[in-house]
């Protein structure tokens, strides 16, 4: 850390990296503290960013425009006689990160792999994805539209319908007050009035407000009208653990809503996945819960190229194919055996991953093709572990293809505890990558 | 709206109301033969409310309420058969025997539910008013509640959405002084519901609930409001519910004479029957149209007792709708 710099700064609990929207200040200024720096591009918002000391603008290091800054990158080279520390939310891996690099360039973090691949592909992240879905679906049926807290004038809670307002217009894009039972039952009645509603739950977490006219509106209206009336909805919003925001914030609802006869329940990990499903979501004459997560909104791993196709619900994705192990996961749980299965590489340990994509209708068969070839199983997911998805997939593996297993099914989710808002015991509280490994492991034999 | 001295238009309502009230009593007797299973909740009292909307609702307008239903779905022209049928649990009521007393719907008659949360069915007939301003097709949602579900938090969501966004709704309560076997007097903290959407800039009336024509006169009111593009309007009908919460209901929580003395004073078919002779009808007119309505409901019984149960392979029908 060198006080001679101001840092890009964490302006969010997941903000990991940043981008300078617009520089407010140029090369010879003397500012005071309070003054704006920049306006400064995050994972949710733009925001503006001042300074907390007085000192001269030495040096500009990035160029205005440029995105992919890691948060605690040196972005303004300044003189000052004050040694106040202009970042509050410092986060000590990034810092130990970034130690031998004086000035990184950002760019060429962009991306790196994929776009190494191929110039020409068009990698879109997960937020960006589920945006151009919104849209499209927009576009092709004026019956859609998208109403939720702070979904049009702010741009998106999580920025996901950013630009949605200034296309489509305020009848399309509804802010709503924060109410959710109100609104979700408002959505239902119009979407027994003949339209689409698609109602963003700012979080999932205070989808429970509403789960009244979830379950007892939208679920069951079709099966207790003898099939007249349907409820053609989307509910969705990011569902799961964010960074740091403790029990009431942080938890994944897959599972409650799996159970219920008459909902279709998606959570997709890739970008491709997320577009994919949407658009059959909101084409769906049924109610679709549709749970994201905030963390891969902006991840790399689950950025993707976009093929522009329509993903039918109900079908899981063989991600990687493999002999030994086959590892049963949804949502983020895939970027976790991911990194477990590169791990798993090392000893030569071959894993198939399967992507669920949606938990209710489940992709039975696919699961159990896996498991005749590998005879060894793992479910990996977020959620709480009593009656989790691998709780009822081992019960359904047992009676459908008992006879291939060479081990019992292995099921890891996160701790049978509230989220602490510590972030060790967070860490501890979710599922890792090096615990999906001990998991690979231990079903192999080989601990 | 009901044009003054129209004896056309009047018997029209006349016979509606007759036909509630003898079906209610045919449900409650083949409830206690076992015929009707579950809960089972009757209108009979609250006749004059239900036709007196009705009287105002044009082809289009939607209408909403609770679970005690049976009156709304025979006033909106559902064939009591099929309703009948439904209680008693067969294929061919309208539910096809899944949904039973409290749910029960029809598109073609604009009939959104019978709903069996209290209080769901409001938020719900806020939203198919947004459908229609958002259709701009001039159609009013006729969202019903009792006294009961008045105390739930998401009427007042619904209410702040509905003034915001100025939605075609009437919400129309059916304060029938009893929530279960809570008095008004008991569950509220001021008995003046009407008064309930001033802090959301809605306006609201009293209305004797038990004077059909009292009713229409306000909801004419109402709609009109709603049709201009004004917005959502409350109407707090002032009724009696005659029978007990459900088919289980002790009454222990009121007097035999307070009900008889509603039923002596009150009664909305009797005296809109006095109204009608002095009007000019006469008596045999009266007699036709009972003996007209006891066959309606005789053939629905029949209708409900001879049809065949739900087939077991239904069981699994209409959870989804396929795409």
């Amino acid at each position: 850390m060198n006080s001679n710099e101001i840092l890009m700064p964490a302006l969010s609990p997941t903000m990991e990296e940043g981008g300078i929207a617009k520089w407010l200040v140029k090369e010879g200024d003397i500012i005071k503290a309070g003054d704006l720096i920049a306006e400064i591009e995050t994972d949710k918002a733009i925001m503006e960013f001042e300074s907390a000391l007085d000192c001269k603008i030495s040096k500009l290091l990035v160029e205005e425009g440029t995105n992919n800054i890691k948060v605690n990158t040196p972005i303004v080279k300044i003189n000052d006689n004050h040694i106040p520390l202009p970042t509050k939310n410092l986060n000590k891996e990034n810092d130990k990160k970034n130690k031998t690099k004086k000035i990184i360039n950002p760019q060429n973090d962009v991306h790196d792999i994929d776009l190494e691949k191929n110039e020409t592909q068009k990698i879109l992240t997960v937020r960006e994805s589920i945006r151009d879905a919104l849209a499209e679906e927009m576009r092709a049926d004026e019956n859609v539209f998208l109403m939720g807290e702070e979904v049009a004038e702010y741009q998106g809670a999580y920025k996901v319908s950013q630009g949605l307002l200034d296309e489509f217009g305020s009848k399309r894009v509804i802010d709503t007050p924060i109410t959710e039972h109100g609104f979700t039952g408002l959505a239902a009645g119009a979407a027994f009035g003949g339209l689409k509603p698609v109602v963003e739950f700012m979080t999932f977490n205070f989808s429970l407000q509403a789960m009244d006219q979830i379950i007892n509106t939208c679920a069951k209206t079709l099966y207790m009208s003898g099939g007249q009336m349907n409820c053609p909805i989307v509910l969705r919003g990011p569902n799961g653990a964010a960074s740091q925001v403790a029990a009431q914030h942080s938890q994944d609802f897959a599972p409650w809503f799996a159970s219920i006869p008459g909902l279709k329940v998606i959570q997709p990990f890739s970008a491709n996945d997320a577009k994919g499903l949407l658009k059959s979501a909101i084409r769906d004459p049924n109610p679709v819960i549709f749970l994201e997560n905030e963390i891969l909104y902006n991840d790399k791993s689950a950025s993707s190229e976009i093929r522009d196709e329509l993903i039918p619900i109900g079908k899981a994705n063989i991600l990687i194919e493999g002999t030994d192990v086959s590892i049963i996961s949804y949502g983020i749980g895939i970027k976790h055996s991911l990194m477990a299965i590169e791990l798993a590489k090392d000893i030569n340990i071959s894993v198939e991953l399967i992507d669920l994509r949606c938990l209710r209708p489940i992709d039975y068969n696919t699961v159990f093709e896996s498991i005749k070839k590998t005879n060894r199983c793992i479910t990996v997911e977020e959620c709480f572990p009593v009656c989790s998805i691998g709780n009822h997939l081992s019960a359904s593996i047992m009676e459908n293809v008992f006879d291939y297993l060479d081990s019992p099914v292995i099921n890891c989710t996160g701790k049978d505890v509230p989220m602490p808002y510590a972030k060790n015991l967070e860490l501890a509280a979710l599922i890792t990558p090096e615990e999906i490994f001990e998991k690979i492991k231990k079903v192999t034999n080989l601990d | 709206m009901i044009k003054k001295n129209n004896l056309k238009s009047h018997l029209h309502l006349y016979k509606k109301m007759l036909l509630i009230r003898r079906f209610e009593e045919k449900a409650g007797q083949l409830y206690g033969m076992g015929k009707i299973g579950g809960f089972c909740h009757l209108y009979i009292g609250q006749e004059a409310v239900v036709v007196g909307v009705d009287s105002v609702k044009k082809k289009g307008d939607q209408v909403i309420t609770s679970y005690r239903d049976h009156g709304h779905m025979l006033s909106c022209g559902m064939d009591p058969k099929g309703v009948m049928a439904e209680l008693t649990g067969k294929k061919n009521g309208y539910s096809k025997g899944k949904g039973g007393s409290m749910h029960m719907f029809s598109k073609s008659e604009d009939f959104y539910g019978g709903h069996g949360i209290v209080a769901a069915q409001v938020p719900i007939g806020a939203g198919l008013a947004f459908a229609n301003k958002y259709k701009k097709n001039q159609f009013v949602c006729f969202t019903y509640y009792g006294d009961g579900a008045a105390n739930q938090g998401q009427i007042y969501e619904a209410f702040n959405m509905a003034s915001l966004w100025k939605l075609p709704v009437v919400f129309i309560i059916e304060n029938n002084q009893y929530a279960m076997g809570t008095s008004i007097d008991r569950a509220s903290s001021t008995p003046k519901l009407f008064t309930r959407g001033e802090a959301f800039d809605i306006p609201g009336r009293l209305v004797d609930g038990m004077d059909v024509l009292e009713v229409s006169k306000a909801t004419e009111l109402a709609a009109s409001n709603c049709r201009r593009g004004d917005g959502p309007y409350i109407l707090e009908m002032n009724t009696y519910r005659y029978k007990g919460h459900s088919m289980s209901d002790p009454a222990k929580y009121r007097t035999r004479e307070e009900v008889q003395n509603i039923k002596d004073k009150k009664d909305p078919i009797e005296n809109f029957q006095k109204h009608l002779l002095n009007e000019g009808l006469d008596e045999d007119e009266f007699k036709k149209i009972d003996k007209e309505i006891k066959e309606i409901v005789s053939e629905a019984a029949d209708f409900a007792l001879e049809s065949s149960e739900p087939d077991l392979t239904d069981l699994y029908k209409d959870i989804y709708l396929d795409n």
